[in-house]
């Protein structure tokens, strides 16, 4: 068995497309990832980044182009020949092994003598510092305990390449946001190189080096959590970031790469114009709703207040404009539902989309 | 407030909440139907076969029937005919089951191969007898063609022979263990598979370490009913069989008890001790069985 445990390089996707019958569900993606690099697949549900994994586990054939281990090509390669590390969504514990055979498997498979695997059994064990709980079966586990056996199960191995499929949408909030420090603390201690899907846009900001969006099968946008967070290169990016205010205007001033949006009903929004938005043309101006707060300016946006919650520091409320957009907004004091408040955003705070092409 | 309704509010959970708790209400109702009928049908028959197994036809002691069974080998000698047909068949339907429930639990079309499979349990073993004189007899299609073909020169002897009704067994209880093994098959998670193969493991160690151990009690579960099914073998064991000598099933031994000596206590004592032989060999597998990891056999999860 030709197992690719040697250190690598690069991994590159080169066109890797995934058919389904008529559903195309990779339409050819093309992506380098270095050595030690912790890479988030973000995108919505169905967008094909589990696919994507998968293909690069093994776990499904690609039907077309190649992915590349440096100079070696292994798409043509079974799961267990790639010797990637995978960490499931549901864990996928062997739920008849104890937690130091689920770990151990592995190594066993490989031909490892029994001493050696119960030392990196135990080594790893302590990493993860589940030390206690080798000798339970995973059902007697917690979730989060669950978890840590998994990613366990993945590194003993020590593989070129760590897979995990949204490994923390199992778990409650508190152990998600534990469990993603213990992950990244990982990924350190052990210099592998990582390959992490989600949907959830916090998780890939805060784990991953570079973050690739895709979006119907396509990469939309490669770049580092900073990058990606402060100006995203597409509109649907950008709403998948968290720019949930999505205002049609009118371009009617520029001055720079800031553009001045006609909005209606008098109201102005400035923005940075991004690639693509034409004067006189429509152009979508985009705002987190923590970015949009009520003014005293009379180019504020008038929109009527529907609903309004609390959020500890501040209050996040659903204003809903004469023409019916709805938009999101922030406030440091609480507003009355039914209140009509002009809501307004700094420049630098606003990105301008050309209009997609349905 | 009134003072019955205080009443009502000091004296604690009411009684129906208290039998709810301990898991009677009404939907426990629905069972009694079941309960009436297994007692018209199975407990009381069993309790007076019983019984009437004590009280031989010409008098004499209780166990006079049993020690007869045991002291006449044409009697007792039926007991290692039917385990000679039954054990073979369900172990070799058992095999036949595990490797195909493997593939077709990949397919797209399972519902298609299901209703197939299923139609020879809706036959009978009687169709499947005649269909077996048509097709294996000395006359049968089987026999002619290969005859045609120059490959044999004299008819076969597969009906009323063991092999007669070996096979008729096997085909009439196959869907019965192949649906069985199926389901305990798509019953296991299929992400385990996956997770194994990323960490290595070949598809026969992948078999080995993940689906056999979880596989196994299931297997022991289907052995058993379909043993118990291929043990009361009788109307293919008289048709397609050798009814007087290598087919001699112990179910054709209580049978002329009853119908041709008219002894219905002998015939009570043979059908207990059939009984019991069942048991012992069902005891003895769901006895291995609790050597065995019978947790869930999806990923586990919190």
């Amino acid at each position: 068995m030709t197992v690719a445990t040697t250190k690598f390089e690069t991994l590159r996707l080169e066109d890797m497309s995934r058919d389904f019958g008529t559903f195309n569900a990779l339409k050819g993606l093309n992506l380098t990832i270095r050595r030690g690099e912790f890479i988030a697949l973000l995108g919505p549900s169905g967008c094909g980044k589990t696919t994507a994994l998968n293909c690069i586990a093994g776990l499904l054939d690609v039907t077309g182009g190649r992915i590349m281990l440096d100079d070696t090509r292994i798409d043509t390669l079974r799961p267990e020949e790639r010797g990637f590390g995978m960490v499931f969504q549901n864990y996928a514990l062997f739920p008849h092994m104890s937690v130091r055979r689920n770990v151990g498997f592995g190594l066993k498979m490989r031909g490892v003598p029994k001493a050696e695997i119960a030392a990196r059994v135990d080594a790893v064990l302590a990493t993860v510092r589940l030390s206690s709980q080798a000798d339970k079966l995973p059902g007697q586990l917690s979730g989060g305990q669950q978890q840590r056996v998994a990613i366990a199960r993945a590194i003993v191995i020590e593989p070129p390449l760590v897979l995990m499929d949204e490994p923390l949408s199992n778990l409650d909030a508190k152990l998600r946001l534990e469990m993603r420090g213990e992950i990244r603390r990982i990924h350190q201690s052990l210099g592998s190189t990582t390959i992490y899907v989600t949907h959830d846009q916090e998780e890939a900001l805060s784990l991953a080096d570079r973050i690739v969006v895709i979006r119907e099968g396509v990469i939309r946008q490669v770049g580092t959590p900073a990058e990606l967070y402060a100006s995203p290169a597409h509109l649907d990016v950008a709403d998948f970031m968290g720019f949930r205010n999505r205002v049609p205007g009118k371009v009617i001033a520029r001055d720079g790469d800031l553009v001045t949006l006609d909005v209606g009903d008098g109201a102005r929004l400035i923005g940075h114009a991004r690639d693509g938005v034409r004067d006189g043309a429509v152009g979508i101006a985009m705002a987190r709703p923590d970015d949009l707060a009520p003014t005293d300016a009379a180019s504020g946006i008038p929109a009527t207040i529907e609903t309004i919650e609390y959020r500890g520091r501040e209050y996040h409320g659903l204003a809903r404009t004469a023409g019916g957009l709805e938009v999101f907004f922030s406030a440091p004091s609480a507003h009355p539902v039914g209140d009509l408040v002009r809501l307004g955003a700094d420049p630098d705070r606003v990105l301008v989309y050309p209009e997609e092409k349905p | 407030m009134t003072a019955a309704s205080s009443a009502a509010r000091d004296s604690g959970p009411t009684l129906a909440q208290r039998l709810r708790i301990r898991g009677l209400d009404g939907v426990t109702l629905l069972v009694v139907p079941c309960v009436l009928l297994a007692i018209a049908l199975f407990v009381y028959p069993f309790f007076y076969g019983l019984w009437l197994s004590f009280q031989p036809k010409n008098g004499g002691a209780a166990l006079t029937n049993y020690q007869r069974f045991f002291t006449e080998p044409f009697l007792s000698k039926t007991i290692w005919t039917t385990l000679r047909l039954a054990l073979p068949v369900t172990l070799l339907n058992l095999f036949l089951a595990v490797p195909i429930a493997f593939r077709v639990r990949l397919m797209k079309r399972q519902r298609l191969l299901t209703t197939i499979l299923v139609l020879p349990i809706t036959l009978g073993t009687v169709l499947i007898a005649e269909g077996m004189l048509f097709y294996f007899g000395p006359q049968g299609w089987l026999t002619r063609t290969l005859m045609w073909l120059g490959v044999i020169s004299q008819p076969l002897h597969v009906v009323h022979t063991y092999w007669g009704v070996f096979l008729s067994l096997v085909i009439a209880i196959f869907p019965f263990t192949f649906l069985l093994t199926l389901s305990y098959v798509t019953g296991i998670d299929p992400s385990l598979e996956q997770a194994a193969a990323t960490l290595g493991a070949s598809p026969a160690a992948r078999f080995r370490e993940i689906f056999l151990p979880l596989l196994l009690p299931g297997l022991a579960i289907t052995f058993c009913l379909s043993f118990v099914q291929a043990f009361s073998v009788l109307p293919s064991a008289v048709l397609v069989g050798d009814p007087a000598n290598t087919t001699r099933v112990i179910s054709i031994a209580a049978y002329q008890a009853a119908f041709e000596e008219y002894d219905y206590s002998l015939a009570s004592a043979i059908a207990m001790i059939m009984g019991a032989v069942q048991l012992m060999v069902v005891v003895v597998v769901l006895g291995g069985r609790t050597l065995l990891y019978r947790g869930p056999v999806a990923a586990a999860k919190g």
